[in-house]
């Protein structure tokens, strides 16, 4: 099912607090590595980190880009954002952990799970903040792995 | 079985998207959590939910489960459905409580056989 792909790339803007269009830059997504013909485990697991990463812009930033690129076995996401920040970057990936409001746990979000399942996903993470401006984040999956535990 | 048996079997009505109860249902995922299920539910699934804003919608989409069913009555927001019927995905309501919602269709997925 896998195939070598090219330069696929693309940007999706994404507005803070806009809850009821989460999830619409994820399907757009899928969409695109559908029709490149990638593998379900595959498109799963970038559907995943792109919900958590929208989601994430959505709950905690007033605008973020998330990019998206494909080159041969390697599909980079990548998220900038500028809005509130993290101020601590251990303490934000670990589940459970979330500063969440109201407003967001009651639509569902804000379980302290997003950071852990991009992580738990990705082949790669790197995750850096300056709190008060915003955060960048970054991960890949190489469409030859298989991760076991998922 | 498809989303058709368990609608028979659990007293449920279906609020949107009746060409979709053809789909076939492979397992379940029970979950408030949106980040949970995202991870954790399975292509086929049925999800059961007392969620009943839109975003479940796209949850759902994403992760190509075969419906989602709002238990305790609660009423799916109208733009829930709106989004539902565009994205062709079944949205079904019990009055059952998600705790026997769930071990109905666990039974039905896995014991139906044996009567």
């Amino acid at each position: 099912m896998k195939r070598m792909t090219n330069n696929v790339s693309g940007s999706f803007f994404v507005l803070g607090r806009g809850f009821d269009h989460a999830g619409e830059v994820s399907g757009r997504l899928k969409k695109v590595f559908l029709a490149e013909k990638m593998s379900n485990e595959i498109i799963r697991r970038v559907a995943i980190i792109t919900f958590e990463v929208e989601v994430n812009i959505i709950s905690y930033a007033d605008h973020g880009t998330i990019f998206y690129h494909v080159d041969n076995d390697v599909i980079t996401i990548e998220a900038v954002d500028q809005g509130q920040g993290i101020k601590d970057i251990e303490l934000a990936i670990e589940e459970g952990f979330s500063t969440a409001d109201d407003e967001i746990r009651e639509l569902g979000f804000g379980a302290g799970m997003g950071l852990a399942n991009i992580k738990r996903f990705s082949d790669t993470f790197e995750l850096s903040s300056v709190p008060g401006q915003g955060t960048s984040l970054k991960c890949t999956i190489r469409t030859d792995s298989t991760k076991m535990d998922l | 079985m498809d989303l058709n048996g368990i609608i028979d079997k659990l007293e449920c009505d279906c609020k949107c998207c009746h060409e979709g109860l053809k789909n076939e249902v492979t397992g379940g995922y029970a979950g408030d959590l949106l980040s949970d299920v995202m991870a954790n539910s399975s292509r086929g699934d049925i999800w059961v939910t007392r969620q009943i804003h839109q975003n479940i919608i796209a949850v759902a989409c994403l992760n190509d489960l075969s419906g989602i069913l709002i238990t305790q009555g609660a009423i799916p927001e109208d733009a829930t459905l709106e989004k539902a019927r565009s994205e062709g995905m079944p949205v079904m309501v019990t009055r059952m409580p998600e705790f026997e919602a769930v071990g109905r269709i666990y039974h039905l997925l896995h014991y139906r056989e044996k009567g």
